[in-house]
């Protein structure tokens, strides 16, 4: 059979027949050798697209590596010539700041995504507020440190860990509010029917299904949130300020990771710079941790 | 005679919400609208704020302040025309980057070069670049990016000097490094937006491109990515409004200085950057002409991903059509 195919198609071939062109693809013609060049070519983009991160997590692991020890996580910051110190009053700052914007900024976005998953989805107020949020999602950062400085600093006269997280609160918001709407539409509204027509009204059909059933979405992307504001640095900068000394109350200024890096970088003291590179590990670990736990959650519901 | 289906002790099954349940069910309504309410009282409230603070600036110098070159504190003379320059420039520069790679790797892990774990494991490594935080960028290109390129920016300098791009050394922080680290920072947003527009178009425009012989990469470049364009133009245009607000890396890297120049290896500034360098210390007339210059920032990127997102939701309406 095959050899008769063959032949058939070298007779073709031979009379040199118009209607039947050869099928037979030749690699070596322009279109297929521009094909293997494209092909190469993205193999090189995607590899050069990687080496930036793997150089990150090399300097990571060997030069803030070098630093970890349980005094990195109790001493305060060096001053100056300083030798020794560590970076607790950062950690405490950063973690501090971070729930003071979840504990403000998840009820509210919580309640948003109801109202626009579930109440008045096609209310005028629903599509401004789905609308604003997207905006808001691209809202350069510091705008958010300018906001907050004039609506919290110049009220409460100084700056405060409150400020800071009232200023990672507004970045968090929107976030939270559409994923949360996300998470709400996926319930299957069968579910819902069920339970409207066992006589439950609108708010504990919300309670008892809607946001059980979608609870595990809900809080991935709240983690999401935290991780991605967790590393935030420009609203902090004139809100949350910087603080050498341990926080204690949250309307004093306070120290934090991001800011710790941002004024150890430009430091001429090798140790300042050592202690910098300790907390970029410690804060990119810290958003790893959040980032993968989402995925753990996350999963059972994908 | 009705047949009427009552309980032996004629009590209905149903009942009416009790009084209590009916006023829970009120409260969260309300509750709930005014969660909605406050995302919009909040973006009214941000508008107000800077825009109040920024009132006596705005009334003295007016649109001179956009295009002045000089931000001179001591005769409190202040214009942003170097900080709009930058903005735009090194953001434009980064997309270039960003984008052509961005644009690549997405085609790369959505058509079939890799093995479909191992592109999950490349997919999982570009949305770890979006984890680590800018100052941590910023501190990288520091004391990797900028050691790095340094002899071989100057090296341009000395051969191609005549070139307006390579008109300056590099002497330590400056543009290219800047757009470097920035390129990077909006590389997973274009990546994962890409990647998203190609996933949406429908399987059997691919196997036709192919069942008329196409090789790979004609169905690629003639007819996958023409009919994804309207999701990665909008992927390019969120990754510029990224570019265009990212602050602390470019604060660290760009060097802050308030001048307009062609050339990829001086030092140059950002309107983020200025604010992040300048507001903590500023006094009262400076804090002004700051706000100024945030709202300029929040005007221009509030433009750009307001385009962004329309077109996002103009696309896939049309996808959803098709």
């Amino acid at each position: 059979m095959i050899t008769k195919a063959t032949q058939m198609r070298e007779s073709t071939r031979g009379q040199g027949s118009p209607e039947t062109p050869s099928l037979m693809r030749n690699s070596f013609e322009p279109r297929a050798l521009r094909d293997v060049f494209l092909t190469v070519g993205a193999w090189l983009v995607a590899a050069v697209g990687a080496v930036p991160l793997l150089s990150v997590v090399y300097m990571l692991i060997v030069k803030g590596g070098a630093r970890l020890s349980l005094e990195l996580f109790t001493e305060l910051p060096p001053a100056g010539f300083e030798q020794g110190g560590g970076i607790g009053n950062a950690i405490q700052g950063t973690l501090v700041t971070v729930a003071i914007a979840a504990v403000i900024s998840i009820p509210i976005a919580v309640l948003a995504a109801i109202y626009l998953a579930e109440f008045r989805p096609d209310s005028r107020i629903a599509a401004l507020a789905r609308f604003l949020s997207k905006v808001l999602t691209g809202f350069p950062s510091i705008l958010a440190g300018v906001f907050v400085y004039a609506a919290v600093v110049l009220l409460m006269g100084s700056y405060s860990a409150l400020a800071g997280g009232v200023a990672l609160a507004v970045l968090m918001l929107p976030t939270v509010t559409l994923t949360a709407e996300g998470a709400m539409r996926m319930v299957p509204q069968r579910m819902k029917d069920a339970a409207i027509g066992m006589g439950c009204t609108n708010a504990e059909v919300v309670w008892h299904v809607t946001v059980p059933t979608a609870l595990p979405s809900i809080v991935t992307g709240v983690i999401l949130a935290v991780a991605r504001v967790a590393g935030e640095s420009a609203p902090l900068l004139f809100t949350a300020l910087f603080s050498n000394y341990w926080l204690r109350s949250i309307r004093e200024p306070t120290a934090s990771l991001a800011i710790l890096i941002y004024n150890f970088s430009s430091m001429p003291f090798d140790n300042q710079i050592e202690l910098a590179w300790a907390a970029s590990l410690v804060l990119v670990l810290i958003v790893l941790t959040f980032n993968i736990l989402s995925r753990f959650i996350g999963r059972p519901q994908v | 005679m009705a047949v009427q289906f009552v309980l032996p002790d004629s009590k209905s099954l149903s009942q009416p919400p009790s009084v209590a349940a009916y006023v829970v069910d009120r409260t969260v309504f309300v509750a709930a609208a005014m969660g909605a309410l406050a995302i919009i009282a909040l973006v009214v409230y941000i508008l107000w704020e800077i825009g109040g603070q920024a009132l006596p600036a705005i009334s003295r110098s007016g649109a001179a302040f956009l295009v002045n070159t000089r931000w001179d504190v001591q005769n409190e003379s202040f214009g942003i025309l170097p900080q709009i320059w930058g903005t735009l420039y090194s953001s434009l520069l980064a997309l270039l980057i960003g984008g052509f790679v961005g644009i690549t790797i997405a085609i790369f892990l959505t058509q079939d070069f890799l093995p479909h774990r191992i592109a999950v494991v490349f997919r999982t490594l570009i949305e770890m670049l979006a984890a680590i935080p800018s100052v941590v960028f910023g501190l990288w290109g520091i004391f990797v990016v900028i050691p790095f390129i340094r002899p071989g920016a100057n090296w341009l300098h000395d051969t191609a000097g005549f070139i307006p791009f390579f008109g300056t050394s590099l002497s330590g922080p400056g543009l290219a490094p800047a757009v470097i680290v920035l390129a990077i920072m909006i590389l997973p947003t274009v990546t994962a937006i890409s990647q998203d527009a190609i996933g949406l178009v429908p399987y059997k425009i691919k196997e036709a491109a192919y069942g008329m012989g196409t090789t790979r990469w004609e169905a690629i470049l003639k007819v996958i990515v023409p009919t994804a364009s309207g999701g990665i133009f909008s992927a390019l245009v969120l990754g510029f409004g990224r570019a265009l607000g990212e602050t602390i890396a470019l604060a660290m890297l760009i060097g802050n200085a308030n001048q307009i120049s062609l050339s990829l290896f001086s030092p140059a500034n950002t309107l983020a950057s200025l604010l992040a360098s300048n507001f903590p210390e500023a006094a009262q007339s400076e804090r002004q002409a700051l706000m100024y210059a945030a709202l300029v920032l929040l005007a221009i990127t509030l433009v750009v991903n307001v385009i962004g997102t329309l077109i996002l939701v103009w696309t896939s309406r049309n996808m959803a059509k098709t």
